[in-house]
């Protein structure tokens, strides 16, 4: 058998409450998830149910408590130095102009400065920004701070690719480009990419596979489902796709009790 | 509108030489009075020492002496002062360690530290410059000790999942959110940096501008005073002004309020 790109083995974290007073918290138990080579995998599950400590786990920004993270079958300790994570926030440093920003990756990895700075410039026309090299992140509006984010992730080269909640921030409009585009990107390249989202229309219209998670705390998958939609999709389009209607209302209804939980705990607390 | 702008600061400018000129006439006023120019000086007689001072050449090695002292200062306790702060905004063992001394250090009123460098320095210009960079120091100090540990978590974690290593983090994320935080503090810094020099000067030198008062208070010579306080006033503002041409370039990254884009 063929080693899975990420895999996640019996995954919990608990965490200890700052305070001290001994409190703890399991944000996500016994997680089994494994991303095959080229396979795009998204994560779906109510608000603050600890999606994003699974992406981090994966990363090895984060150890978890118990269980184990393999890559490429080689367990991982320190760094997924695979991996390249697009995040949820601002993460471009704000003193560097978009084509330093995107450079950042080749640089750390001692490419030569003139051959780094040719690739940048090239991924900075691939994510249509080639006429915006020189602006500061201030100077760029959301959309093209993501398209910059995602160049940035994206230039290394990753065999595994990241992404939490990457178009959360964006307006429907062009939220739905970066959608294609990065489908357009991944078609070319086939990584294996785990998408953390809370949209499930997203979630299917994207992926090769889609898994839910339960309400947390100690969240864990409850369901997977084989996306069997055409590809090459269009995200806006697929929407119409009667096998999607049916996809979305099976997951919706596996979905939907966890999300209340969810909601009525926030509203609890 | 922006017509409509310009005419508004042209009347600003009226309105303030307007001020200007009644507050000198006041003390000009004041000064037809023998007893009180003993005490407020003649506003004439201080222009008149200005001049000397400047024709005769007399005031341009003691302001090259303050000039240097805060320069001097200025940079040794920049450097300071980031290094510090760098190296216990990444190590929070030695920052808990050192945290009372720091704080103890902060509160002292450091001018009264003067006395001690005059002992150690000499009246030349390093005792100025050693009380001066304290005064800095601190600022820079926790300017960048703030920034080192406020730096975005997220830009930390993207970093490092691009590849960078211990050394590389340093450079591309803690030092330039570090530096940051001394641009922003440059005004402060330069400020205090002329602020130490002068009272370094006064208690005891033997060049410099804070010399020069230091030199006509002994005499009850109030015009000099007036004038050496009229020269530093003046040459503080200039310093001012080359910190804010100097910060431009470096501040370009950052955003500021309503700033447009201009095309």
């Amino acid at each position: 058998m063929v080693d899975a790109a990420l895999s996640l083995e019996g995954v919990t974290c608990t965490f200890v409450s700052r305070t001290g007073d001994g409190r703890r918290y399991t944000a996500v138990q016994d997680v089994d998830l494994s991303i095959a080579s080229g396979e795009f995998v998204s994560v779906v599950g109510p608000t603050g149910c600890g999606k994003s400590t699974l992406l981090n786990v994966g990363a090895g920004l984060m150890i978890p408590s118990s269980g184990q993270v393999r890559v490429f079958g080689q367990p991982l300790s320190g760094i997924n130095k695979r991996a390249g994570y697009m995040f949820q926030g601002e993460s471009l440093l704000p003193w560097r102009s978009a084509l330093d920003n995107v450079v950042a990756g080749l640089e750390f990895s001692g490419t030569p400065k003139a051959q780094a700075r040719e690739a940048a410039r090239d991924w900075l026309r691939r994510v249509g920004l080639g006429g915006a090299e020189d602006r500061y992140p201030h100077q760029m509006s959301g959309g093209m701070r993501k398209r910059a984010m995602l160049a940035q992730t994206l230039i290394r080269d990753p065999d595994i690719i990241l992404m939490d909640e990457p178009f959360s921030a964006l307006d429907i409009q062009t939220r739905q480009l970066m959608e294609n585009e990065v489908l357009d990107l991944w078609m070319a390249k086939r990584k294996a990419v785990l998408f953390i989202t809370h949209d499930l229309d997203e979630a299917i219209a994207m992926s090769d596979r889609v898994v839910v998670l339960s309400a947390g705390p100690g969240t864990h998958p409850i369901g997977e489902f084989n996306i069997d939609l055409p590809r090459p999709r269009d995200v806006a389009e697929v929407r119409a796709h009667p096998r999607f209607v049916e996809l979305h209302s099976a997951i919706w209804a596996v979905l939907r009790d966890e999300v209340l939980k969810g909601y009525a705990q926030q509203k609890r607390a | 509108m922006s017509k409509s702008f310009k005419q508004g600061r042209a009347y600003l400018r009226l309105w303030q030489l307007l001020l200007l000129a009644v507050l000198l006439a006041a003390w000009w006023y004041i000064a037809k009075n023998p007893k009180l120019a003993f005490f407020f000086g003649d506003p004439v007689q201080v222009c008149v020492h200005i001049w000397d001072w400047f024709v005769g050449g007399e005031i341009y090695v003691h302001l090259w002496v303050t000039l240097i002292e805060t320069l001097l200062s200025f940079f040794i306790g920049t450097a300071t002062g980031l290094g510090c702060g760098l190296w216990l905004g990444l190590s929070p063992r030695a920052a808990a360690i050192l945290d009372p001394y720091i704080k103890a250090a902060n509160s002292m009123p450091r001018v009264i530290l003067a006395p001690i460098f005059a002992m150690w320095f000499g009246l030349g210009i390093w005792s100025k410059v050693a009380l001066a960079v304290t005064l800095v120091f601190f600022i820079v100090f926790f300017n960048v000790y703030q920034g080192v540990r406020e730096v975005p978590a997220v830009l930390l974690d993207n970093a490092r999942m691009l590849g960078a290593n211990r050394r590389q983090l340093l450079r591309s994320v803690y030092l330039p959110s570090a530096t940051s935080w001394v641009f922003s503090s440059l005004h402060t810094s330069v400020g205090l940096a002329f602020v130490g020099t002068v009272v370094g000067e006064y208690l005891g030198s033997a060049q410099g501008v804070g010399y020069l008062i230091l030199q006509a208070e002994g005499t009850l010579d109030v015009n000099t005073v007036f004038a050496g306080i009229v020269v530093l006033t003046v040459f503080s503002l200039l310093l001012d002004y080359a910190v804010t041409l100097a910060e431009k370039p470096l501040m370009k990254w950052q955003p500021k309020a309503g700033e447009t884009e201009r095309l």
